[in-house]
């Protein structure tokens, strides 16, 4: 299992073909109480930054960018009935979607936990 | 993120270096720092608010007063725009009003007090946004007769206390507080600073707003901060507070193109003024009391627990879109999202099924009864 992050403060853990994305820990502080989580449905192809997702704290929402290429196999239903989930377990628990890599090519062009670390504190 | 250029641009408040102490998210807002949350975050600021009390760092709003001979003049010069009852507003006495243009739209809402002390006779105090201060101020030079002068004050803090404990946190400071009716205010002493005081506010607690010296604005904020009722509140909770009174937003809810007939605030407009009219557009706002308005705003309340922000159009049930949501967020107290916007009249009756189209979703809404959660203003018991 190999864990990546995004400058969009997500985070894509790799188990062979599978792909699960969520916010970083860093994201859901800076969006703050979370009410509300918009997720796709299982099977919908996505492009690497298309709208995959849509976090609505209190005060605002806030779009999840697909990461890289795939189609979803699964979204975290939990989300639907508790998305202060993502304030208490945004690394774990709280994952967004699970999606098939489509193009394994796009991962390398993402950050490494300490060049997401090191981003994050310029911040 | 705003720029490090822009935000050396942005204006402090005397409580700046407090908030930045108390580990406050700044951000720019009207162009001040301005902090919107501080570490509990919006929604443990708005239920602390709800059930104790909270602080709020006003002091970015518009503080400015009228002077002329006296009441009647000067009361008469500001009802010559606005449509409400000044003359008759007694001593000591608060009212909201709206600053209207030649078309009946606002420019403005402002709160307006007549100072308790006969001394000051012909002098009223007003309190108004802080995006729209240059645009009053312009307003007021403009419209006023020679005999009443607007003097803006730029040297003092604005300090909100609210909440069901917030009258008890500041008597404990400034006993006078107590006997303060609803929409009263009067000078005092807080711990030997010389305040003016209000009892009224912004979120439908009861509370008061301090108004007092820049330099002792922080020492009241500690003070208060130190009893264990009172948190400091960022502008977040402000927003989702106000929202759930069903109060409207400057800008958002209500603007230069909406009457105050739409925005349903015809409270603002006593009897008289509504007969004799004699304010920028009457004649409209006659007219749509009269008849009704095209268009009112209304309280929405969403089915589901997506909520529907500002710009979201409202339609009919697999219908056309008949209008827009102004304000609309997730509601701590209620525990569900809420919303208000403007729907034509037709359409405006409490319960009226509505959907509210949210990133192409249409999502089914009730027209709902304001505010979403009882007013708690304070009443004085009957002697």
């Amino acid at each position: 299992m190999t864990i990546y992050y995004s400058k969009d403060h997500e985070w894509i853990s790799v188990e062979g073909d599978i792909a699960t994305v969520g916010i970083t820990a860093y994201a859901q502080e800076q969006l703050g109480d979370v009410v509300y989580v918009e997720l796709p449905e299982a099977g919908r192809e996505m492009s690497q930054g298309d709208e995959a997702a849509v976090v609505e704290s209190v005060k605002a929402a806030s779009e999840v960018y697909a990461p890289i290429d795939g189609e979803v196999v699964e979204a975290n239903a939990v989300l639907a009935d508790e998305p202060a989930k993502v304030n208490e377990d945004p690394e774990g628990g709280a994952w967004f979607l699970k999606m098939k890599v489509g193009n394994p090519d796009q991962l390398s062009d993402l950050l490494d936990e300490a060049a997401y670390k090191a981003y994050v504190g310029t911040l | 993120m705003a720029d490090a250029a822009a935000e050396t641009d942005l204006k402090q408040t005397p409580l700046h270096d407090l908030h930045v102490e108390l580990g406050a998210r700044m951000v720019p807002f009207a162009g001040y720092s301005m902090p919107v949350q501080y570490k509990a975050g919006i929604m443990a600021e708005h239920l602390q608010t709800r059930s104790k009390a909270g602080l709020f760092d006003v002091s970015h709003m518009g503080q400015a007063f009228l002077a002329g001979p006296d009441h009647e003049t000067t009361a008469r010069a500001l009802e010559a725009l606005t449509p409400s009852n000044f003359v008759e507003l007694g001593y000591g006495r608060q009212r909201y009003s709206v600053l209207l243009n030649d078309e009946g739209g606002i420019i403005d809402d402002l709160m307006v007090t007549r100072s308790i002390s006969e001394a000051d006779d012909g002098k009223l105090m007003l309190v108004v946004n802080a995006a729209r201060k240059d645009v009053d101020y312009a307003h007021f030079r403009a419209r006023l007769p020679e005999n009443v002068q607007l003097h803006v004050v730029e040297d003092r803090a604005l300090i909100a206390v609210q909440g069901p404990e917030a009258v008890a946190a500041v008597a404990a400071h400034a006993p006078a507080v107590a006997d303060l009716a609803f929409m009263s205010a009067a000078s005092m002493e807080f711990d030997g600073i010389d305040c003016h005081i209000g009892r009224a506010g912004y979120t439908g607690e009861d509370g008061v707003e301090i108004s007092v010296a820049a330099g002792a604005a922080e020492a009241i904020a500690r003070a208060l901060l130190a009893d264990d009722r009172v948190d400091a509140i960022g502008l977040g909770a402000r927003d989702s507070l106000r929202l759930e009174a069903g109060l409207c937003l400057y800008g958002h809810d209500i603007d230069e193109t909406t009457s105050p007939v739409e925005g349903a605030i015809t409270f603002c407009m006593q009897k008289r003024r509504r007969e004799e009219g004699g304010f920028p557009g009457d004649d409209r706002i006659q007219e749509e009391l009269k008849d009704g308005p095209g268009r009112v705003r209304v309280g929405l309340r969403l089915d589901g627990k997506a909520p529907a922000r500002e710009g979201a159009e409202v339609a009919l049930p697999d219908g056309p879109v008949v209008g827009t949501v102004t304000s609309g967020g997730f509601a701590p107290t209620v525990g569900a999202p809420i919303a208000m916007g403007y729907v034509p009249v037709e359409h405006s009756g409490a319960g009226t099924a509505l959907e509210l189209i949210v990133r192409g979703r249409r999502l089914p809404a009730t027209v709902a009864d304001m505010p979403f959660v009882p007013n708690r203003y304070y009443r004085k018991p009957k002697s």
